[in-house]
């Protein structure tokens, strides 16, 4: 407890710098609305029940394009090291796609799927799908020899040395890339949702800003950003445990 | 005289290509026969290619060049009736010592609770009782070695083909761990082809030693090393002694012929 309000004493002193130069009206406090007021416009998002109408369809978006992605990015991540053909064929794909601003394709995926929950999902999944792909290609990648052998001369077929080798040994760089997928799926989401949406965080930021309720936009801003770094944190905690096995040296 | 033997290496050939350079031969004509519950040593300088034919035997690296019969079949893939026991261990190390040893029993026909109950045996007889939920990670050099020999010897293959399984360990672990095999070797007798380069591990263990030369890797001589290895005063005994400068003078040629053409 201690140790966590040291660590995270930067973003308190943050807080209070902020609310002493909007107080003191260093910057004019439609720019920078005091933090008090901020909580406020919060509470009133909350209460009118604005907030959780517009963060369901957001989560779900980035939950299902997120899932999506980890699924079909682990498999070809991994079949892409194994499989010389599926390396061949799917390799020059990701590797054109990769540098691909995926916002630019915001207008594609709408003129596919439409204004709702499938433009976006599409958007999500296929960001969200390369940094699974190329943790899962390189995690799969540096599978131990002898380890590989190892389950082969006790009896392993191929496809189920495939499981019990090669995908534990992927895990830390698959797991790595699934964590920079997570802050992905945020960022497109409430990217695709400022541009072209009907519903959605994004979208409030977008037309509270416009209406002028900056408060209450900075309110949404400030949740999508609790909503992350939350998101991260349980994340992180999840991904210690499931390589607990690598992190116990020997004392 | 091959005719009961239960691995039979007959002129076999190696090459590789090293990622960057020019193609490599490992070995050149190797022959070697090895008999039903024999324990040989595979002795030569590093870079020999002894892990290369032991590797071959195992399945893991095709036989171009030659054949190699193991119970009279020609080696296909890695299989079970040949155990491994690798150089630097080899174990999962996302799975405790407990789920690695149960890792070769998963796909033999026995009930779930006979497996378990070979599993601990196998850990108790390797001296891990009280380490069985630990991971490789928690354990020492000499433990990981004893767990993966456990491993090997659990799901009970007749062939066990070790990759000097001992070369990094201490010399007291080592020392420990070879009275340890013989001890195994003879309550549950395997045929066991032993890669080291150490000339008096080799002597201590084998019934017979095949001394390889510097590469390209041929069998150079073939030694009787058969001592009453009960005795504890076996290391300071005159045959024994005798027998280790014999072999040392023939490793040695190979191991300056071996130094010599790294330097080049």
């Amino acid at each position: 407890m201690k140790a966590a309000l040291i660590r995270y004493s930067p973003l308190l002193i943050l807080a209070v710098a902020w609310q002493l130069i909007s107080h003191f009206e260093l910057v004019s406090s439609t720019a920078l609305p005091p933090l008090t007021q901020i909580g406020g416009a919060w509470l009133d998002l909350l209460t009118s029940g604005e907030l959780e109408k517009n963060a369901a369809p957001s989560l779900y978006r980035g939950g299902v394009g997120l899932l999506l992605a980890i699924g079909f990015g682990s498999v070809l991540g991994i079949a892409m090291a194994w499989w010389r053909p599926v390396n061949v064929a799917i390799g020059p794909l990701v590797e054109v796609f990769y540098p691909i601003p995926k916002s630019a394709l915001i207008p594609v995926t709408v003129i596919w799927l439409g204004f709702g929950d499938g433009s976006k999902i599409l958007l999500i999944f296929l960001g969200c799908m390369l940094p699974v792909i190329i943790g899962a290609f390189n995690g799969a990648r540096s599978s131990e020899q002898v380890l590989v052998w190892s389950a082969r001369s006790m009896g392993a077929s191929r496809l189920r040395m495939i499981w019990d080798v090669v995908v534990p040994s992927a895990l830390p760089d698959l797991l790595n890339g699934i964590r920079t997928a997570l802050a992905l799926a945020f960022i497109l989401m409430v990217t695709s949702e400022l541009i072209v949406a009907r519903e959605g965080l994004g979208n409030l930021i977008g037309f509270l800003g416009a209406n002028g309720s900056y408060a209450a936009m900075y309110a949404v801003v400030l949740t999508v950003a609790f909503l992350g770094f939350a998101a991260d944190r349980i994340y992180q905690l999840l991904m210690h445990r499931a390589l607990a096995w690598r992190e116990t040296a020997a004392t | 005289m091959t005719s009961d033997a239960q691995i039979v290496v007959d002129q076999v050939s190696h090459r590789y290509r090293p990622p960057s350079g020019r193609e490599v031969l490992a070995l050149e004509d190797v022959s070697l026969s090895i008999q039903n519950r024999e324990f040989v040593a595979l002795l030569g300088p590093s870079g020999c290619g002894k892990s290369t034919l032991l590797y071959m035997i195992g399945g893991f690296l095709p036989v171009v060049a030659g054949s190699i019969l193991v119970d009279g079949k020609p080696v296909g893939g890695p299989g079970p009736d040949r155990g491994v026991v690798f150089q630097h261990f080899a174990l999962f190390p996302w799975k405790t010592v407990k789920a690695n040893v149960l890792y070769g029993l998963e796909r033999t026909q026995l009930p779930r609770s006979e497996r378990e109950q070979r599993a601990q045996s196998y850990i108790d007889m390797v001296g891990l009782t009280g380490f069985e939920d630990s991971y490789p990670s928690q354990l020492s050099g000499g433990m990981k070695q004893r767990a993966a020999i456990a491993r090997t010897l659990a799901f009970n293959p007749q062939i066990l083909l070790m990759d000097e399984p001992f070369g990094a360990l201490d010399a007291q672990t080592r020392s420990l761990m070879q009275s340890e095999l013989l001890n195994i070797w003879r309550r549950t007798p395997k045929t066991v082809l032993f890669v080291t380069h150490d000339v008096q591990e080799a002597v201590f263990l084998a019934e017979r030693v095949a001394v390889m030369s510097a590469r390209p890797g041929q069998i150079k001589a073939l030694i009787d090393t058969k001592f009453d290895k009960t005795d504890p005063h076996i290391f300071k005994s005159k045959a024994f002694v005798d027998k280790v400068d014999e072999i040392w003078g023939l490793v040695r040629d190979e191991a300056v012929k071996a130094q010599a053409s790294r330097r080049q």
